[in-house]
């Protein structure tokens, strides 16, 4: 690349990351809801992930669409979701993070195990949906992905849908109220537990879509959970935890930010040191740069960027 | 707990110990070790089965003595595998090791097994280091040595007069001893060269960038669900139809089709087997893996399946004795029947074979399958093994 | 401000004072001379393989009691005690490579290597709390972890070879075992002091109201900070003796999974027990070697069994060891 960097290949970088930042959101949004509102570390929102993106693969090929797979998948996993928490996770409520640490990673090994003995550890396939497998000329001479495209749409659509949720309903209203004070939010007759079998469906539901509609993308395979967590958890962190604008927010940095450090700092240390260096501290830098955001916004604002509790 | 039922507790576990010094005949106990959960487990899954198919095949004997295989899962962790094998090697007494498939973990695990004197047979892991300067009496490996399909794709974009190649692999170090590797051979300009974080889900920056740079092919490492991750993401940004994608072998084979599908049609790999090599062995090998585990055998099981093979044959050369190690060593070291034919080994353990182009068709009853479609080395060897100072 | 602070809520009662009563003492001393015995039963038994488990039970169990300081005397979860874990391994690996081998250079210099980085990272993280200190904790965790998988000539991914460093006699597993044992002893022995001073008590104060803490006069940070710097020390101090048990080190010493593997362990041992390090880890090893050595599909009962943990013994296995307080 002798002419720097071109704006087709700009443009295309930034779609990139604003495509991994929005499916970013949808594991975030549920993560930040159930520890903002129902104080409950849960770990095994990634074995949710997971959960989903195999009843998609297996529902795709059982109905023989992915549409109706995905479809099916996100209803699955939310029944899976509150199944989960009526079993489970209530018995934790009560106890403090630390249980619910070692309660869920108890539960994330259950699931890997669970899901290996009925799919085996082999991946799965999941393959783009036809109509969608094809570049979409955007500008003359950049042909974007239609299917990330799609991610794009759905991702910026859920978003909305989720702040319409929160802003404009009565479950939103009290959503809001356990987020900001639980205590208080019961007193005031809000229907505390149902609330919360309702949001860790949805969180649970959110998890199975990013997990269907990444399926295509990345590999379906048991462990695909754990390394998207903690992503997840640096994104809530960043934006604020309870907070769903903070989880957007941090998301499209995070997504942006990642995109943005592999892009462009490989040739910049290529410019600025010696081919040797750069090829080694390149990859490095770039790996921990959303630590280092991370670790500047906490330093500037220690509770994150849209701090909720009050 | 009284004193009495304390002591028949000790007099029981006594009795337990010594149980398998007095039994007779003697048994072979091996130490499977492998990766059995997280996302590499489909490989050491694929082993651990092509070895135990072998196993059926021989009537569950090694060079005529019963066998008793012990598995133990390393979970990819250098820690974990350590235990493991100490288990094996301090407690349960295995007479060989096998089975471990990434070469960090090896390399953690590797002085541990050799100093007890005891074999590892590896059907997977092949790192430079046990091929040059620490190459080691206990080593023997009968896939490859790291570098070797890395090289053969080199020859290949050679042959094929690439004039520029774009190649990227994960930052760590087998992922740049293969584009080394692949390097070694390749004599067109490299316009492009990435090291990706290891364990990296995303790979559109990547994608963007080759397609910008406009490579005549492009050469990636990635094995286990990396692999899957990239090339679905290459195929789905539509790029596999204008630019060639190279792989290893391990890149493409039936774990990675199955996970991809369709797409992968026409990818060009390296490897030094296939379904199709015509021996007896390969032909029983393919027919039954299909039929007792219900899906295509990958080159992974055939290395397990020859793992098995090597100590068959090394036993029976000693006559089941294991103490004439030396012997042992040097019977598997000239060559015996393998799924591949007759392979033999250089002084370093590791083999010197053939190297094969494949491609991935779909078959005329709709099944994806890799192809053989040339010969790219003949009898070829590992590039460190000047370096072994073992006689 | 969180209205909660992310802790045992049964820790914040928990008195530090031993349980009384006779049985403890004799429980304690039974455990030391079955400890001491250990290798002579070891040997009898033909298990080598036992006596380097119980060795390494006991390392991941001081690592384990260094972090337990901060978690559970000072309400701090550290997301990131693996950095020096591996950083306290890691220095006994490279200064070999570099040729530097004498014991009595080595050890002081990982114990340093290990609270100078606690220093450094917990002056930053200090300024966070509750789940933003997990995370930041995280953050440096990680950045170190990428650092030194970046360093290729300390083997990156691949890990070092970690000979065993130089007392004037060759350490062989059976020494190495008593040298575990003693200092492990020794750093209990010191945590005891600790928890039990001064330092410790307003280091619980701060802990379980930091607002009175501040009001009666305790400044938290420099309390925070020495506890952070030494319990960072100690866990280097089991990175070292990793590195002699394993003779090996690799980057998944300062992963984030061996961080959580630290504290599932204490978690599982009993957050803020004086024991709960301990009694976690070596409850850990015990269980994953049962299970391990019984079927690969070991997660499935290992998983289970924590939860019923979980839901059976609030307090952690600890807290069953040594009966209710007070």
């Amino acid at each position: 690349m002798p002419s720097g960097f071109p704006t087709t290949l700009l443009l295309e970088q930034l779609l990139n990351g604003l495509q991994l930042g929005l499916m970013l959101f949808l594991l975030a949004s549920g993560l930040t809801l159930v520890l903002g509102i129902m104080d409950v570390v849960n770990l095994a929102h990634g074995s949710l992930y997971m959960l989903g993106a195999y009843f998609a693969a297996t529902l795709a090929r059982v109905t023989g669409s992915f549409w109706a797979g995905v479809a099916l998948a996100v209803l699955a996993t939310a029944v899976a979701g509150v199944l989960l928490e009526v079993s489970v996770l209530r018995q934790v409520y009560a106890r403090d993070h630390l249980t619910q640490v070692l309660a869920t990673f108890a539960l994330i090994l259950v699931f890997n195990e669970g899901v290996r003995m009925v799919w085996g550890p082999q991946a799965l396939l999941l393959p783009v949906p036809q109509e969608l497998a094809r570049p979409l000329p955007l500008l003359p001479g950049l042909g974007y992905s239609a299917y990330r495209l799609f991610l794009i749409g759905v991702g910026a659509a859920l978003a909305a849908l989720l702040f319409l949720l929160i802003h404009r309903t009565r479950l939103g209203m009290w959503v809001r109220a356990g987020a900001s004070n639980r205590a208080m939010a019961q007193a005031l007759g809000v229907p505390i537990r149902r609330v919360f079998t309702v949001v860790f469906g949805v969180s649970a539901g959110l998890c199975a879509v990013a997990g269907g509609l990444l399926g295509p993308i990345l590999a379906v395979q048991v462990g695909m959970g754990e390394e998207i967590l903690i992503l997840a958890f640096v994104v809530i962190v960043i934006g604020g935890i309870g907070s769903v604008k903070g989880a957007l927010v941090g998301a499209l940095l995070v997504g942006i930010v990642d995109t943005a450090g592999r892009a462009l700092l490989p040739p910049l240390f290529l410019r600025l040191l010696s081919p040797e260096m750069a090829s080694n501290l390149g990859p490095a830098v770039a790996s921990l740069l959303i630590y280092l955001l991370m670790a500047a916004v906490l330093f500037l604002r220690p509770q994150g960027l849209f701090p909720v509790r009050t | 707990m009284g004193n009495r039922a304390l002591f028949r507790m000790v007099a029981a576990l006594a009795v337990l110990v010594a149980l398998p010094a007095g039994a007779q005949p003697r048994t072979v106990r091996i130490g499977f070790v492998s990766t059995l959960s997280g996302g590499g487990a489909a490989l050491g899954q694929d082993v651990l089965d092509g070895f135990n198919l072998a196993l059926r095949h021989l009537g569950n004997r090694l060079g005529g003595l019963p066998v008793e295989v012990l598995v133990a899962d390393d979970q990819q962790n250098p820690d974990v595998a350590r235990t493991a094998v100490e288990r094996m090697l301090r407690r349960d007494r295995v007479d060989f090791v096998t089975g471990i498939i990434f070469s960090n973990v090896l390399l953690a695990v590797g002085d541990l097994v050799f100093g007890s004197q005891t074999f590892y047979i590896s059907p997977n892991a092949g790192p430079s280091e046990y091929a040059g300067e620490q190459c080691n009496f206990y080593f023997l490996n009968v896939a490859w040595q790291n570098d070797n399909m890395h090289e053969a794709m080199g020859h290949y974009a050679q042959l094929k007069r690439y004039e520029t190649a774009f190649i990227l692999a994960p930052n760590y170090p087998a992922g740049r001893d293969a584009l080394t590797g692949f390097k070694r051979y390749y004599r067109g300009r490299v316009i492009g060269e990435l090291y990706t974080r290891l364990g990296q889900l995303d790979y559109s920056v990547e994608i963007a960038q080759i397609r910008a740079a406009r490579p005549s092919a492009v050469y990636a490492f990635y094995p286990g669900a990396m692999g899957v991750n990239f090339i679905k993401q290459y195929v789905e940004a539509g790029l596999l139809q204008q630019i060639p994608l190279l792989l290893p072998g391990f890149s493409a084979d039936a774990d990675v089709i199955r996970a991809v599908g369709r797409p992968m049609v026409g990818v060009f790999n390296s490897s030094h087997w296939a379904l199709e090599l015509f021996n007896a062995i390969n032909r029983r090998f393919v027919e039954d893996f299909r039929r007792t585990y219900n899906r295509i055998p990958t080159l992974y099981a055939s290395q397990g399946y020859d793992a098995a093979l090597a100590l068959d044959h090394g036993l029976r050369a000693v006559g089941g004795d294991l103490t004439r190690k030396a012997e042992f060593r040097r019977a598997i070291l000239s060559g015996f029947e393998t799924t591949r034919g007759r392979i033999r080994f250089s002084k370093n353990g590791y083999p010197i074979q053939n190297y094969y182009l494949r491609q991935v068709v779909e078959t005329s009853n709709g099944e994806i399958v890799n192809r053989l479609r040339g010969t790219i080395f003949r009898n070829h060897g590992d590039a460190y093994v000047s370096r072994c100072r073992l006689p | 401000m969180r209205t909660r602070p992310f802790l045992v809520p049964e820790a914040r009662r928990i008195p530090v004072t031993m349980p009384q009563g006779v049985g403890v003492g004799v429980r304690l001393a039974a455990a030391g001379i079955l400890l001491v015995g250990f290798p002579v039963l070891a040997e009898a038994f033909g298990g080598r393989f036992y006596l380097n488990l119980v060795t390494r039970a006991m390392i991941l169990g001081l690592a384990c009691s260094g972090l337990n300081l901060v978690l559970g005397y000072g309400g701090l979860v550290s997301f990131g005690h693996a950095t020096y874990f591996g950083l306290g391994a890691y220095t006994v690996a490279v200064l070999a490579r570099e040729g530097v081998r004498a014991a009595w250079v080595v050890w002081p210099a990982g114990i340093l290597v290990a609270a100078f980085a606690a220093l450094l990272i917990g002056a930053m993280c200090l300024r966070t709390r509750g789940l933003h200190f997990i995370m930041i904790t995280l953050a440096f965790a990680q950045m170190v972890y990428y650092g030194m998988v970046s360093l290729k000539q300390y083997g990156g991914q691949d890990g070092l070879r970690a000979p065993r460093t130089d007392f004037g006699f060759p350490l062989g597993d059976v020494a190495l075992y008593y040298l575990t044992l003693l200092l492990l002893a020794a750093c209990l022995g010191i945590l005891w002091r600790v928890v039990h001073a001064r330092f410790g008590r307003a280091l619980q104060a701060i802990r379980d109201n930091e607002a009175r803490a501040v009001a009666v006069g305790f400044s938290p940070y420099p309390f925070q900070l020495v506890a952070f710097v030494l319990s960072g020390a100690l866990t280097g101090l089991g990175g070292i003796l990793m590195a002699h048990h394993a003779q090996y080190v690799s980057p998944a010493m300062l992963s984030w999974q061996q961080s959580g593997a630290f504290l599932l362990m204490v978690i599982l041992g009993g957050v803020g027990r004086f024991w709960g390090g301990v009694v976690g880890a070596a409850a850990m090893v015990a269980l994953e070697e049962v299970f391990h050595a019984a079927t690969i599909h070991w997660q499935l009962p290992l998983g289970l069994v924590l939860l019923v943990v979980v839901l059976l013994a609030p307090r952690g296995l600890a807290g069953l060891v040594e009966g209710r307080p007070r």
